[in-house]
Formats: structure tokens, C-alpha cells, sequence
């Protein structure tokens, strides 16, 4: 947190002072804090809100104050339009961040686009910023980088046939379809495809069918929620001794305790630099700013940090470092500063946006990581 | 027919905690005719309750009966509340009501608990045990015993006991229960409490396998009642027979045709039921009053 | 409400309908009102099919999802115009609820809940599962209608929220005036008939069962135009339009605002889109609310709201 306040102070001074007859900064923000992506809109609310009380506690932006509203979409696409409608037309803000899933992305993105309004999506899919639209940005990876990230892995370990077992909610099927689409660019087959709903109890019998498919040497598991810990746990109930590589969509240390240390041994998954963070060497750029807002977090409120809580964090410190920037709260000026953002340090990796880019990060801010005796460990 | 027993297993694992939650909504509707949305609300209450108490410290057993208890406290509120002074309204005011009652428990578990996902340990550990070249869970043992034990406990207090059969009269016909000497506002609040009660001992037997959250309520009360009115409602053995049969099905489209039909092949097999079976499959006969 | 006002609860309709922007301090309230309009027009459907012909329904959202998906669907794959996609979409849901409908309405009470609730579960999980053609749970873009473009041309220059909110409005106002007219037609007297007693409807010579279908199969029209509506004015659809959770909604509008009331209908279409949007501060408590309001209303209010005010107003008490 330390180092974000730095940045964006030494951006102040660097900008100069701006005039100060201003009114507030309204940044709007519309989440799915409740509803069945709420382990992904709850972290985002929480952090938003916490890095707005810094932000103000400490003189705020150009010595404005940010003056925050939050809505809670309940991952519904009609509320979220209905909601980005409000916070353009009514509060009139000069920014959103928000969508916490690709659906409510979608509806938020079309509002922000028509009216002129920069957006910061905290959604995964690569739609979203391809093909770029002048103001939808995001920070999460997509999640073809994320199946890019582990057929890398697979393929450094020699393996080539690969089961997949997916949740039919967004994050999954989603996923499923990209993973489906990469792994012929890493020599990888998809030899099985089983599927499972958001809210099943018990995955033995899919897995038995890869279990019994040929030649299967790992397995490969997107989705977020419940789904993923009670797969775990049913692969070691069937003693299938190939490795389990999960997804982004479960980095956190609640996957861990859901699915048992036992049972999660050895399970590989892609994430951030937030998972490792007491791990980080002393020259990783990121270790400041990620071990800040890990502290700040978990201190605040009592809860483990998950990646989700670390887009919202970069979206907030993309969107303040712009706004501090453009010296201006006018939305086009704050687009432009936006897409001007060059090596911005967030939890998830380091920010470079471009007129072709509106994501930013590489594969590089990517860690293979993998589940040791109870805790996360980095694969080299 | 690899991996068969697997099947069967996962599907009787599923089955019954479908069967569970069904048993559930027996006891409510034959008291009084009402299917109670806010039953798979109890059985989050079961399992969130026991998860906290038990993270507070008290041991696993103490935290199952406290959870217990304090549901079936709120499926007597439920009734003095919601459903008593509701009395006689038709059917679909009856869904709404405890349709809102599901949304408010649900509202306030949110509050009181957290969003997070949630466990216990399992009761006899995680050590599968290797049956028939197959595998299953120590916990899906208690769950599929826990699910005979509430059929045969039920079973037993509709037709062996006098208060069961005081239930049955009351849902039959009210005014003469009362005239037979029946104290009809003592069987609702029976009913009311022992219906939570399943929901909740539910909770604390399924949590281990299926993890508890405070929004895991609307699909287990989706899957407990399709299970019930497969069976026809308000009888035991339909609730049981219905919920195993659902699982099992389930489990066996898993495994042989598509995962991501599974559940449809259950709700096809449900509208066929009851096209051929308008009263579920033990469901009682019943003709309109004029 | 006395039905035979027909031409009084239109001119109240169309009165608020054109006085209330005059109020709107932004352009956000458009999208609000649209809102009410697009579900207020589902739930008239379903007074016709709960409150005239007294049969429940848990999977209406089933045909909200047939008429937005192929608003989506048909200018895609078969370039129709999202207008006419309207239209076939609606004759789709009807086909649709006339193929079920026959097995189904046989069931009574609880389980024709359960049926109709298994209809609108298998509806989602196809449009859910059918990824390649729907994109699944991410969902997908809708094609623009094109008229505001047309009215532009002609020098009638709308914002979209006024354009939607114009639209909807229009479409409310003939969905209530073609189920005014049912009501008192002999379909709708039959309908109510066997609302009372089935078998009281029997003997004196109804066909109970083609009422029953006739009304099921109208109700899932005015569904599935709700639904389309809701696509074309949000320009993206996800299957949830079609989720367990809408038709719950749908039913509990129905219900709030009065069963047998076409104007308490609206009502309660309008308190339960308002509600979310007014809560918004207390959005940890929204659900709690939400679900005391449902019960609360249930019991001291069991005709619904608009029915009960009015039996009061008159002081003929409940």
C-alpha cells in the first residue's frame, strides 16, 4: 500500500498543483458483493473501500477528496446496466470500475462506452479487450493466459494428454472454451471433457470417466467456488495419481483449507505474486506493493486476501494514478492518462497500457505456483 | 460398464442428501399442507451454525446439537410468524411467504455469518474406503445412515405414535382434529421445529461432502422438493425413494451419456412422472372439494 | 379493482405513463421506468394465467428466455430483423406452451409448481449448456432494433432511455388493453369459472382443460415479449433471464401487487424493480427486506396490495 501512496504522490508533485476549485472525485463502482459471485465482488468492495479511506486519509487525489459509490450487482448483467446507467446519468461519475463477472462486464461496458466513461473491468474473459474499445480497460489476466500459463507448465513436464473437468458457471465454461482453443499451440490434447454445475455435491462419477480414458497423464480443473475443492478432494478419493492443475479462479488460502492440505497436495495452479507474498525475493518489484496490501487487508478485516481483492486494487491504482495524471476529473482526460499508463506496479503484475493493449500485463506477472504441505510454494 | 459401483456410490451419496432435505418437507406438509421453500434455508442453518460454534471452540458433537437446536428455534419462529397468521391462504401466497421467509433467513445468515465458503472435519476422517473395486467416503456412510434413520424414525412416528397421527388428522381435516381433542397450534409448532430439525441435522451430516456457504440453500430446497414430488409429497417413502433415484440418476447420466445433462436427464425424468403419476410416485389420492 | 373500468385503468395507465418523466431529474429514471414496464408487461401475463384461471407457474422466466434468446439468436443466424425475431419468438413460446401445457395443467397445486418449475430448469440449462450457440453463462450481444435510428431520420431525436421507455410503455399499455378485454370476453369469464371450481366449471360446459391451456399459452406470450424486450433494450443477454430466481420474481410480483388485479399487477412490478434501487445505501440488508416486505404483505395484505388499499378505501374493510 506504502508504495502505491508513494506513486501516486510522486505523480502529484510531478503534475504540480492543480487547481483546486474543484468538487470531489465520484468514482462509481458496481460489484456482485452478494449473489453467487460474491467471493469475488466481496474482496473487491472491501479493498476499494479500504484503499479510498487511505487515499483521503492522506489528502486524497491532487488534495481532492474521492468520494466513492458502490453498488451491489449481485453478478446480475441487467442490474449492472441498470446500476452503470445510474452511476453515469444520476451520480455522475467520473469513472467505474467494477463487473466483477464477464456478464455484468459486458453490460457495464456498453453504458461506460456510449457515455464517454473510462472503465476498469475486474472480469477475466478476453472479449472484453479484444477487440479494444477507446474506454474498457481491466486488470485480471484473461483467462486464455491463464491456460497458456499451465500448458506451459504441462509442457515442460512432458505432458501431452490432458483431462478436463470444468464448472459450467462463467468462470469455467469460459475458461473450458479457451483452454480447448490454446492447447493445440503447446502440443497438448484434450482427451477428456467433462463438465459440472455450480452447485454439485460430488464429482467421482466425471472423474471416473477420465480416470478410465486412456493414456490421461495430468488433469486440468476450471472453475471457481465450491466446485474446485470438492474435485480435489474427490481425486484423492479415487487415488488418480496424476497432477491436478486448478485455476486462478480458486488462488486463494481458503481453496487450501476447503479441499484439505492433504488432499491439495501437490496441485499446481496459476497466480499472483499475492499468494507468495512473505516468499517474494527482496529485489521483485511487486514485493512493496503486494506485502502492503496484504497487510493492510488482513489487518483491517480479519480475512485472508485473494487475487479477486488484488484486480480491484490495481483498478483502483490505475485509476487514481490517471486521474492524478490528467490533473483533471474530465472522463476523456482521465481515459487518455489511462492509456498512457507505463510500468504501474499492482498485486496481479506491472501495468503498460497502449492504444493496441488495454490489459497490460504479460504472461510474466504470472506464477506457476504449487500447494506444499498446507501452504503455497513457487514453481521455478 | 467401468466404473459402475463409482456411480452407484456418488449417486447414493447425492441421492441421500436429496433424500434428507426431502424428509425435511414431509413432516411440514402433512401437518399442514404447506411446502416449505425455506427448507434448504435450514439446512445452510445447520451447517453454518455448526461451523461457527465449532470454530468457537466447542467440540464437533456439542456444535451439531446446538445447531440443531437453534434451527428448529427458528422453524417455530418460522411458524408463529409467517405461517400461522397466514392461515388459509392459498397455495401460491403460501410459496411466497416461504419464499420470503428462505430469502430472509438467507439475508440475515449473510450478516450474522460471512460470504465465505465453509467446513468441518468429517466424522470418521477422509481415509475412502475400498468397496468392490470402488470408492466411498466414511461421511457418505453417515449421510446415506442418517437418511434411512430420519425415513424409518418418520415412518415409525406417522403410523406407530398418537401425535403422528394427530399431525395426519391435522393436515386432513383441522376443524375435527380440534373436535377429536387435538391441540391442533401444538402440532404445527411440533411439526414446525421437528421439520427444521432434519433440515439442520441435514446441514451438519452434508457439510463435510458438499461444503456450506449462507446462499447454499435455494439449490438443495430445488433438488429436496423435485425429489419429494417425484416421490409424492408428504409421504417418507417417496421423500426418500424420490431423493435416491434423483442421485442416482444424476450420477449414472454422469457417467455413461454427459455430464452437462445431468441434470436435465433428472428433471425429464421428473415431468414423466408426473405426466403419467399426477400424484408423484406414493403420492395420496386426492379429489377436489366442491 | 372493478374490472369493467377497462377504459378508466387505461387512461390512469397512459397518464402516469406520459406525466411522470416530467419528474425525472435524469436520464437514469428512463431505464428505471422501462424496467417496470418490461417486467410489469410478464406479470399482466401472469394475472391472466394465476389470478383469472387460477393455475401457478415457477417457470415463466423458461419463456422470457425463449423471446430474448431469439432476439439474440434468429438476426444472427437467420438475419431476421430483431423485429420480426420478436414476433417469432413469441409464436415459439406459445408453440412451446401449447406442447407442454396439455400434460402439465393436469397437475394440480404444488405439483404443477414442481412441473413448471422443471420446465423453466431445463430452458436455462440448455441455453446455459448450448455455449456454442448462446456463449453460455457469459451470454451474448443482441442486435439493435434500429427504430430510434428511424425516428431520428424523421427529426424525433431519443436518447436510448427515452426510446426504451417509450416503447415499453407502449407495449404495456396494449398488453393491459388486450388482457382488459379478455377479462370480460366469454374465454375470460370461462377462465375465472374454473378459477372458483374445476368441477363447477365442468358441469356447467366448460372445457376446463383447453381454458387452462388458452391461458397458459397467452401468459407465456406476454413473457416471452417481456423477454424480448429486455434484450433489445439492454443490447446483451444472459441465460439468467431465463433462471429459477426470475420466475420466482415474476410470481412475486404477480402476487404483491394484487392476483387479480391487472393495475396492482403493475404495482407490484414497479415496488419490486423500485426496491433494489432504493435499498442501494443498505445493500447488505436488501435481501432482508426484501423477504420480510414478501411475508408482511402475504399476511395483512392477502389479495395483494392495490386489491386490499382499495377494499379499505371503500371502507368495506378486508
Amino acid at each position: 500500500m506504502k508504495s502505491f501512496t508513494t506513486t501516486a504522490l510522486a505523480t502529484l508533485i510531478a503534475v504540480g498543483a492543480v487547481s483546486a476549485a474543484q468538487a470531489e472525485i465520484r468514482i462509481g463502482v458496481s460489484v456482485a458483493a452478494t449473489g453467487p459471485a460474491a467471493f469475488l465482488g466481496d474482496p473487491e468492495a472491501k479493498t476499494i473501500e479500504m484503499l479510498v479511506e487511505e487515499l483521503n486519509a492522506n489528502g486524497g487525489i491532487n488534495g481532492e477528496q474521492v468520494e466513492l459509490i458502490v453498488y451491489d450487482d449481485g453478478a446480475d448483467p441487467n442490474k449492472a446496466r441498470t446500476f452503470a446507467t445510474r452511476l453515469v446519468e444520476d451520480d455522475e461519475v467520473v469513472a467505474i470500475i467494477g463487473g466483477s463477472t464477464t456478464g455484468t462486464t459486458m453490460s457495464i461496458m456498453d453504458v461506460a462506452q456510449e457515455e464517454g466513461i473510462p472503465f476498469i473491468s475486474l472480469a477475466g474473459a478476453i472479449a472484453i479487450i479484444d477487440p479494444v474499445r477507446e474506454y474498457v480497460f481491466k486488470t485480471p489476466h484473461t483467462d486464455r493466459m491463464a491456460c497458456e500459463k499451465i500448458f506451459t507448465d504441462m509442457q515442460a513436464r512432458g505432458i501431452s494428454k490432458v483431462g478436463m473437468i470444468s464448472g459450467t458457471d462463467g468462470f469455467g465454461a469460459s475458461m473450458q472454451a479457451q483452454c480447448k482453443d490454446v492447447a493445440g499451440n503447446f502440443g497438448v490434447e484434450i482427451v477428456a471433457d467433462e463438465t459440472y454445475g455450480p452447485q454439485d455435491a460430488d464429482m467421482t462419477p466425471q472423474l471416473t470417466r477420465i480416470k478410465n480414458t486412456d493414456g490421461v497423464q495430468a488433469l486440468l480443473n476450471p472453475g471457481f467456488g465450491q466446485g474446485p475443492a470438492i474435485v480435489t478432494r474427490n481425486v484423492h478419493q479415487l487415488g488418480i495419481e496424476q497432477p491436478l492443475y486448478q485455476s486462478h479462479g480458486v488462488a486463494s488460502d481458503g481453496f487450501i483449507k476447503l479441499a484439505g492440505a492433504e488432499a491439495a497436495e501437490g496441485v499446481r495452479l496459476p497466480g499472483t505474486a499475492l499468494l507468495i507474498a512473505e516468499l517474494l525475493q527482496e529485489g521483485d518489484a511487486q514485493r512493496e506493493v503486494v506485502q502492503g496490501y496484504k497487510a493492510a487487508y488482513e489487518a483491517k478485516y480479519g480475512e485472508s486476501v485473494s487475487t479477486f481483492g488484488g484486480y480491484a486494487h490495481d483498478a483502483f491504482a490505475l485509476m487514481v494514478d490517471a486521474i492524478a495524471r490528467a490533473g483533471s476529473d474530465d472522463p476523456a482526460e482521465i481515459r487518455n492518462a489511462l492509456e498512457a499508463t507505463a510500468g504501474l506496479v499492482g498485486t496481479t503484475g506491472t501495468y503498460t497500457f497502449s492504444a493496441q493493449d488495454h490489459l497490460g500485463l504479460d504472461l510474466s506477472a504470472f506464477r506457476m505456483l504449487e500447494i506444499t504441505n498446507g501452504g503455497w510454494s513457487a514453481v521455478e | 460398464m467401468d466404473g459402475l459401483m463409482q456411480f452407484i456410490f456418488s449417486g447414493l451419496t447425492v441421492g441421500a442428501v436429496y433424500a434428507l432435505v426431502a424428509l425435511g418437507f414431509t413432516i411440514i406438509y402433512n401437518a399442514s399442507d404447506v411446502v416449505n421453500f425455506s427448507q434448504g434455508e435450514f439446512v445452510m442453518l445447520g451447517g453454518m451454525i455448526t461451523v461457527f460454534t465449532f470454530e468457537a471452540g466447542l467440540p464437533l458433537p456439542l456444535a451439531a446439537v446446538v445447531a440443531i437446536a437453534v434451527t428448529a428455534g427458528v422453524g417455530v419462529a418460522l411458524n408463529k410468524l409467517a405461517i400461522e397468521p397466514a392461515r388459509g391462504a392459498p397455495v401460491v401466497s403460501l410459496i411466497i411467504i416461504t419464499i420470503g421467509a428462505s430469502i430472509l433467513i438467507r439475508g440475515a445468515s449473510q450478516l450474522i455469518f460471512d460470504k465465505q465458503l465453509h467446513r468441518f472435519p468429517a466424522f470418521s476422517g477422509d481415509e475412502p474406503l475400498q468397496v468392490l473395486g470402488a470408492t466411498i467416503l466414511p461421511q457418505s456412510l453417515w449421510v446415506i445412515g442418517g437418511a434411512l434413520l430420519v425415513f424409518v424414525a418418520l415412518w415409525l412416528f406417522f403410523t406407530k405414535t398418537l401425535t403422528g397421527k394427530a399431525v395426519l388428522a391435522t393436515a386432513n381435516n383441522r376443524l375435527a382434529a380440534q373436535l377429536v381433542g387435538i391441540n391442533t397450534n401444538y402440532v404445527m409448532t411440533l411439526s414446525f421445529a421437528l421439520s427444521a430439525a432434519i433440515g439442520a441435522l441435514a446441514g451438519v451430516l452434508v457439510t463435510p461432502i458438499t461444503l456450506v456457504g449462507y446462499d447454499v440453500g435455494v439449490g438443495l430446497a430445488l433438488k429436496g422438493f423435485a425429489a419429494a414430488m417425484l416421490g409424492g409429497m408428504g409421504n417418507p417413502k417417496g421423500a426418500l425413494v424420490g431423493g435416491l433415484l434423483l442421485g442416482l440418476c444424476e450420477a449414472l447420466t454422469a457417467g455413461f451419456l454427459s455430464s452437462q445433462y445431468k441434470e436435465a436427464v433428472a428433471f425429464v425424468i421428473i415431468l414423466a412422472v408426473l405426466f403419467v403419476m399426477p400424484q408423484g410416485l406414493f403420492g395420496r389420492k386426492s379429489t377436489e372439494r366442491v | 379493482m372493478n374490472m369493467q373500468s377497462k377504459w378508466t385503468q387505461i387512461a390512469i395507465l397512459v397518464a402516469l405513463i406520459v406525466i411522470l418523466p416530467v419528474f425525472f431529474p435524469s436520464g437514469y429514471y428512463y431505464r428505471v421506468g422501462a424496467l417496470i414496464f418490461v417486467n410489469a408487461l410478464s406479470v399482466v401475463g401472469l394475472v391472466i394465467l394465476i389470478g383469472f384461471a387460477g393455475q401457478i407457474s415457477l417457470g415463466h422466466a423458461g419463456f422470457a428466455g425463449i423471446g430474448a434468446f431469439s432476439c439474440a439468436l434468429l438476426p444472427v443466424h437467420f438475419g431476421l430483423h430483431p423485429a420480426i425475431a420478436v414476433l417469432v419468438g413469441a409464436l415459439l413460446s406459445a408453440l412451446i406452451a401449447g406442447m407442454i401445457g396439455r400434460p402439465i395443467l393436469r397437475l394440480q397445486g404444488y405439483y404443477l409448481a414442481v412441473a413448471t418449475l422443471g420446465f423453466g430448469v431445463l430452458m436455462s440449462m440448455v441455453l446455459t449448456n448450448e455455449r456454442e450457440l448462446t456463449g453460455g453463462p457469459d451470454g451474448m450481444r443482441v442486435a439493435d432494433l434500429g427504430l430510434r435510428e428511424v425516428l431520428r431520420d424523421m427529426g424525433l431525436k431519443l436518447s436510448g432511455g427515452e426510446f426504451w421507455y417509450a416503447m415499453c410503455g407502449l407495449v404495456l399499455v396494449i398488453g393491459v388493453w388486450v388482457a382488459l378485454n379478455l377479462y370480460n370476453s366469454p374465454t375470460g369469464r370461462a377462465m375465472r369459472a374454473l378459477h372458483g371450481s374445476e368441477v363447477a366449471a365442468r358441469t356447467v360446459g366448460i372445457d376446463v382443460a383447453s381454458k387452462k391451456l388458452q391461458a397458459f399459452v397467452i401468459s407465456a406470450i406476454y413473457a416471452s415479449v417481456a423477454g424480448s424486450l429486455l434484450a433489445l433494450q439492454n443490447g446483451f443477454i444472459t441465460p439468467d433471464v431465463a433462471g429459477f430466481m426470475h420466475s420466482i420474481e415474476m410470481v412475486t410480483m404477480t402476487v404483491l401487487g394484487g392476483v387479480g388485479s391487472i393495475l396492482g399487477a403493475i404495482l407490484g412490478a414497479a415496488i419490486l424493480t423500485l426496491l433494489p434501487q432504493v435499498l442501494t445505501v443498505f445493500a447488505e440488508y436488501e435481501q432482508l427486506v426484501l423477504g420480510a416486505v414478501m411475508i408482511l404483505v402475504m399476511i395483512f395484505l392477502p389479495r395483494g396490495l392495490l386489491p386490499s388499499i382499495a377494499a379499505k378505501l371503500r371502507g368495506r374493510g378486508e
